[in-house]
């Protein structure tokens, strides 16, 4: 009995992470495995399983044309949004860092799309922007130049998208500029005493010094942009011509309205492991690139 | 809080300047009997770093201005009539009208408008937030301040719960709720009820950052004092780590409120439709013709969110910059 207490006192905490192990039990792990196995099945909410196991699903999602066409767009979204938002974001951190009045105003203003951005109302606002008679395009009309189609036309429909995630650099920046604020002035008047430009201490001394910092934006704007679905869900729906169905769409479309589950587990699969790879590959070259301070000691 | 707001805007004072600071100080090392060519030197100095102040300004405010005009354009595009909406780039209305506001207030026909909408919104962002709050809170506590039999592996399980991205939960999730008949509820069930077992995992590893830097002097003097496990929580650890709580809480308003996907697979019924599937659908029967309307009414669905932003922006930016920041 005394042993038991002691055990019982001993392990107290464990009290306080019994809600999110059952959280972890039942909303994470179970859903996860199980979303694992049906995505080896053939399984439909409402048709049930005809068979068992089956490589069918896996095998679609690199050889019928509409999923290796998501695939590639997703990759493809990634690949322009995320370098876009992560030099913008530097740059203007960079600048905000300087010794400058209204700092915190600028701050703000840069900010706020990331709040915002994520609502439909802004989805809202950006179909207003970039109608094929919307503002945009009246805007170019009016200096006399004919604009491309940019929700019409599948060139340029998915770089449009892109653009509402772009605008969203705020989170980016503000991380950044909190690295920046971190960096020794010390450094810098030294360099500059050696005769460094402006240009070779960002590239020598500030890039080098905040690369932890690079690294972690830039794996959460890769997992973002990955999962990307409220933009071609609300602006564009997937066009034109399938254009802006990026694969959280495609998973979307086939679990909620054509029901197949485990057609569409196994899309959200291809998606996870691909997701899981970049994570990793980030993981292991940050011991080449990133630089850590404590690493000195 | 305030005093964080306090340290960041000496931050901003004290940094010296990067660029022209430096070569500045080295030409003025020698300022008594200045010959004619060091005064000319610094002339041409401070005439240099005019100029590179004078950039800085003019790139902020026209990045400024391209970021914050679509928000600008939407509010003035709120007043005007929509045959002048698109007509130019001027974010003044001309002949300013409330046609769209006044439309927005009208329902589209079924049990609901844009006020009914957003009371759905609050009715499960509220609990929403409050459970992800106790929960995240209880479970960092655990996590951080006690040693117990499998901490080490359940604490590499939940951080590896960072990179589970949602997209891989949502279809399992979906038959695990409609299992438990959770979806299309009138409480939102498949909402709510996962926020109180912690699984918003980014929370839980901030406050644990968060709670890592408070000592823990005070947490033993209470001890000895005679308080329990529970009474140090909610009377030593939750003041004192209450920063990071209002972040937590902030986001997860500004998350939830902003989800869509969430209400779009669990809702159902038109009179439970919260403001984010109303304000798609309004968009969906409107575009085209009747702008004005559509805008005022994202506008007012998001209203509550802006307030809630320039109310508590220092603390939106704390978080964000605790996070980043390796701890």
């Amino acid at each position: 009995m005394n042993k038991l207490k002691k055990f019982g006192k001993k392990n107290i905490g464990f009290i306080f992470i019994i809600p999110w192990l059952i959280g972890f039990l039942v909303f994470k792990l179970y859903p996860f495995m199980s979303s694992l196995y049906y995505s080896f099945t053939d399984y439909n909410l409402f048709a049930g399983m005809t068979e068992g196991f089956t490589l069918q699903n896996y095998k679609d999602v690199f050889t019928v044309p509409v999923e290796l066409t998501a695939l590639k767009t997703t990759f493809k979204y990634a690949f322009m949004t995320v370098p876009m938002k992560l030099v913008f974001a530097l740059f203007i951190a960079y600048i905000l860092n300087f010794k400058l009045k209204g700092v915190n105003l600028f701050r703000t203003i840069y900010y706020v799309p990331s709040i915002l951005g994520g609502s439909v109302a802004i989805a809202v606002l950006w179909k207003a922007l970039f109608n094929d008679n919307g503002l945009i395009r009246s805007g170019f009309a009016l200096i006399g130049i004919d604009a491309p189609h940019f929700m019409s036309d599948p060139k340029w429909a998915l770089l449009m998208i892109s653009i509402l995630r772009v605008w969203q650099f705020g989170s980016a920046m503000v991380v950044f500029l909190a690295a920046l604020k971190g960096v020794s002035q010390d450094l810098y008047e030294a360099a500059a005493i050696d005769g460094a430009s402006k240009t070779r201490q960002f590239f020598s001394i500030t890039l080098p010094l905040i690369t932890p910092v690079v690294f972690y934006n830039l794996v959460t704007q890769l997992v973002q942009a990955f999962q990307e679905f409220n933009g071609p869900y609300i602006i564009t729906r997937g066009g034109p011509l399938g254009s802006t169905t990026l694969m959280s769409l495609l998973v979307y479309n086939n679990a909620f309205t054509g029901y197949d589950m485990g057609k569409a587990s196994a899309q959200a699969w291809v998606l996870f492991v691909i997701l899981m790879i970049f994570t990793m590959i980030s993981f292991w070259s940050q011991k080449h690139w990133v630089y850590y301070a404590d690493d000195e000691n | 809080m305030s005093n964080n707001i306090d340290n960041n805007q000496n931050n901003v004072d004290i940094t010296p300047e990067v660029n022209t600071g430096a070569s500045e100080k080295v030409a003025m090392a020698k300022p008594s009997g200045q010959s004619d060519t060091l005064k000319k030197a610094n002339k041409n100095l401070k005439r240099r770093r005019a100029i590179s102040t004078f950039m800085r300004y003019f790139v902020l405010i026209v990045v400024g201005c391209i970021m914050i005009y679509p928000l600008v354009w939407m509010v003035g595009a709120c007043f005007k009539q929509n045959s002048e909406i698109f007509s130019s780039m001027n974010p003044i209305p001309i002949k300013a009208t409330l046609d769209g506001f006044k439309n927005a207030m009208k329902s589209y026909g079924g049990n609901i408008n844009i006020w009914k909408a957003m009371l759905n919104t609050y009715s499960y962002v509220i609990p929403m937030v409050i459970l992800t709050v106790v929960s995240s809170v209880v479970t960092a506590y655990g996590f951080a301040r006690f040693k117990f039999i499998g901490h080490n592996v359940l604490f590499a399980l939940m951080m590896a719960m960072l990179f589970l991205p949602q997209v891989v939960l949502n279809v399992p999730q979906y038959m695990l709720f409609n299992e438990f008949g959770w979806i299309g509820s009138d409480f939102y069930l498949a909402l709510i009820v996962p926020t109180a077992f912690a699984t918003e995992t980014y929370f839980i590893f901030m406050l644990i950052q968060f709670l890592r830097n408070v000592p823990k002097e005070l947490e033993e003097s209470a001890k000895i004092d005679g308080c329990n496990v529970f009474q140090i929580l909610i009377k030593i650890i939750v003041p004192m780590i209450m920063p990071a709580v209002v972040s937590c809480a902030l986001f997860k308003f500004m998350w939830s409120s902003n989800d869509f996907l969430g209400p779009l697979l669990y809702v159902n019924t038109p009179a439970k439709y919260p403001a984010t599937i109303f304000v798609k659908l309004s968009m969906d029967s409107d575009a085209g013709f009747d702008w004005n309307r559509v805008l005022a009414t994202s506008l007012i669905s998001i209203m509550p969110n802006i307030l809630v932003f320039f109310a508590a922006q220092n603390q939106f930016i704390d978080g964000i910059s605790a996070g980043g920041v390796k701890g």
